[in-house]
């Protein structure tokens, strides 16, 4: 089995990141913000795992294991948050609305 | 036992100011009016306590003594905090827990409708707490400590309405007045500390010796004394610090603070002792202030004017008493003035809540009849200041002052008489003017019990109180220097039956000339306006000569000076800060997605010069 690049892996993760964090300075959208942060998490997870394929270590895929639970734990905050400011009365997702701390 | 309560007298009144400073005028007002006399009356409880075991089972060395913490350890010279009960401080202590306490009561019902009484209950119990630390401390740097504190809380009281303009002039003037006397105090206690290499009193007692650098010492200490007992030249302040709530007047500026000097010149009497300048010096000062003070007192239209005027010449006396080396004589003057004045101050309070914060005697008049309680105790406090023989306090302790002025000099005694004498005068012109006489205002409303029982309590206390210390011809009782006299010694016995014949016979004389000339008539009486009597009335002019030689220049240098260069190094520091932020505030645009930018911006900055 011949094993693919980790060079490779570690170019997508680039890309990915790179892809995410487009997605959180252009979208307006507060649920495809999130969406693009869990991206750029994934990029990040990737990175690591590509790392330790090729270092031939296992911390690399320890560390995805604990990235993929920290993106499940910002899921499920960040949805709540939204919820809850639907909840409050909110009638928008726009985040550009929420200015009010403005200096 | 004694060391576990002593510092706890001092705790109580602390604890409640710091808890009415937190609250932050949040405290409900009955919280308020209970944690504020209620603090100093567990103070004075633990005061009592201790006094009735010290005084059935007095400790070996002759005081309780309790270090509590080493403040500073430098090479030649080491302060630590340290409290002392002797039978000095034992008096003072009492005076200023239970009248604080009789005081403060009375000011809760005084103070009722005010809308800031928790700021006024968290300054009157801070005061109480740093008179305390001043009259217990056994180190001279603790008792500055209270010194400063005492006089820090004057000045917030003073200026308690500082709403308007005056009444924050006022405290300012008597907190700069005071902090002059303050400068001269600590010059003359790093004098000592230098001299001794401690300021631990029973040390500093022991090591000093006579000679120019002691009298030095003695001086400034001297000074900071008379600024603090507003003694001329730097009496101006005690007149217009009249401007505070009238409880204030009665705790701070008659009955405790304006005698801390007092106390500390009888505490280190040892050391002044060994400077006779500064003795004659002081018993100089006395009696020209006495006498200045009594002369303002009989012109003044402002009933709290008189009262600050008569306190004033009543420190006079017991500066007078220290210079002649009658040390109990002074504390036994102190104690009875506490008494008497309080009282004063109480009752013209009553007449001023009444007549809706009306001060001028010549609006008042006739009020014996719509408030005879408060009459029988005003009138209780002036037989007490007049000194009226037998029938009140201040007559036995005055008359030891009398009785040792005419062992210095004769002419001392002359003044000090004289001063008497327009004592009764002045102070049966106020009674006369106010509670006699055709009505010329009309008192609203009734005086509660919580002010009727501390004046009750004040004016039996003004009027017994002097059967303490008698003159060997009317008893000799002498509990009050018995109990002293292991502080200051054995008293020595002075005077004769004919001094004190005179002494008893000047009070009444005053009192019926005061009536020959105010007694009742149907006439509205108007203030005399002599130009002599203006200048008298105007404190002789020394606020006049100060505005002139002082104050005016200082301001004028000071306005001069306003546009130098050295601000505008700071200036242009601010200036570069407030663009620099102008510029920086422009990006918290409390956009997310804008952050978010900056941040991914940064972070590549910073990786490119990790790189």
């Amino acid at each position: 089995m011949s094993a693919a690049d980790p060079s490779a892996g570690l170019y997508v993760a680039v890309i990915l990141f790179a892809l995410g964090l487009t997605g959180v300075l252009v979208r307006r959208n507060l649920l495809f913000m999130l969406v693009s942060v869990e991206i750029m998490l994934n990029a990040a997870a990737l990175a690591f795992v590509s790392a330790g394929a090729r270092f031939h270590d296992p911390s690399g895929q320890v560390m995805f294991i604990m990235i993929i639970t920290f993106a499940a734990a910002e899921a499920a905050v960040g949805l709540a948050i939204i919820l809850r400011m639907h909840a409050a009365g909110r009638p928008t997702l726009d985040a550009d609305s929420g200015n009010r701390l403005g200096g | 036992m004694g060391g576990m309560l002593l510092p706890m007298v001092i705790a109580f009144p602390l604890a409640g100011s710091i808890i009415l400073l937190l609250s932050a005028g949040e405290m409900p007002r009955r919280a308020t009016q209970l944690i504020g006399p209620g603090s100093v009356g567990l103070s004075a409880l633990c005061a009592l306590f201790l006094a009735s075991s010290f005084l059935s089972d007095p400790p070996v060395s002759g005081s309780f003594h309790v270090v509590l913490w080493h403040w500073l350890t430098l090479p030649g010279f080491a302060a630590q905090i340290a409290l002392s009960l002797d039978q000095l401080s034992l008096v003072m202590m009492l005076v200023v827990s239970c009248i604080g306490f009789l005081i403060l009561v009375y000011a809760a019902a005084y103070m009722d409708d005010d809308a800031d009484i928790c700021r006024f209950f968290a300054y009157m119990t801070l005061f109480v707490a740093s008179m305390l630390l001043l009259v217990l401390a056994s180190d001279l740097l603790a008792l500055y400590v209270g010194w400063e504190g005492v006089g820090l809380c004057s000045y917030l009281l003073v200026g308690f309405w500082y709403g308007e303009l005056n009444n924050a002039l006022a405290a300012r003037k008597a907190f700069v007045v005071t902090r002059i006397g303050d400068a001269l105090l600590f010059v003359g206690l790093t004098l000592i500390a230098t001299d001794v290499g401690t300021l631990d009193i029973p040390t500093v007692l022991h090591t000093i010796h006579a000679g120019p650098q002691t009298t030095l010492g003695c001086l400034l200490l001297l000074g900071g004394a008379m600024a603090k007992s507003a003694q001329v030249p730097f009496q101006t302040w005690l007149p217009d610090a009249m401007a505070g709530p009238t409880p204030v007047s009665a705790l701070i500026h008659a009955a405790t603070m304006v005698t801390a000097g007092v106390y500390m010149i009888a505490r280190l009497h040892d050391l002044f002792l060994a400077s006779p300048f500064t003795m004659v010096a002081c018993a100089i000062v006395g009696t020209v202030t006495l006498l200045l003070a009594a002369g303002s007192a009989l012109t003044q239209t402002d009933i709290k004017r008189v009262l600050a005027y008569s306190t004033m010449s009543q420190l006079g006396y017991m500066y007078l008493a220290l210079g002649c080396g009658s040390w109990q004589g002074a504390i036994f003057h102190l104690v009875t003035h506490a008494f008497f004045k309080a009282l004063l101050f109480m009752g013209a309070g009553a007449v001023i809540l009444r007549m809706h914060h009306e001060q001028d005697m010549f609006r008042m008049g006739g009020l014996k009849a719509d408030m005879p309680g408060v009459f029988y105790a005003f009138l209780a406090g002036s037989v007490a200041l007049a000194g009226l023989p037998l029938i009140s306090a201040g007559y036995f302790s005055k008359e030891l002052i009398l009785s040792n002025a005419w062992n210095l000099s004769p002419l001392l005694w002359f003044g000090a008489l004289s001063g008497a004498f327009m004592t009764a005068l002045y102070t049966f012109r106020c009674v006369f003017l106010t509670f006699f006489g055709t009505a010329r205002g009309h008192a609203h409303g009734h005086t509660g019990l919580a002010m009727a029982i501390p004046m009750s309590i004040l004016a039996v206390l003004a009027i017994f109180g002097g059967y303490m210390q008698t003159p060997a011809e009317i008893g000799g009782i002498n509990m009050f220097a018995n109990l002293l006299s292991p502080v200051f010694g054995p008293m020595r016995e002075v005077g004769g039956t004919g001094l004190l014949l005179i002494g008893s016979l000047v009070p009444i004389i005053g009192v019926a000339l005061a009536w020959t000339i105010w007694k009742p008539r149907d006439a509205v009486p108007a203030p005399a306006n002599h130009p002599v009597q203006q200048v008298m009335r105007a404190n002789w002019g020394f606020d006049a000569i100060y505005n002139w030689l002082l104050v005016h220049p200082y301001f004028t240098l000071g306005a001069l000076n306003r546009r130098d260069g050295l601000d505008r190094i700071s200036d242009g520091i601010t200036w570069v800060m407030h663009g620099g932020s102008q510029v920086l505030a422009r990006m918290q645009s409390g956009q997310v997605r804008r952050y978010a930018g900056w941040i991914a911006a940064g972070t590549v900055i910073a990786l490119c010069l990790a790189i």
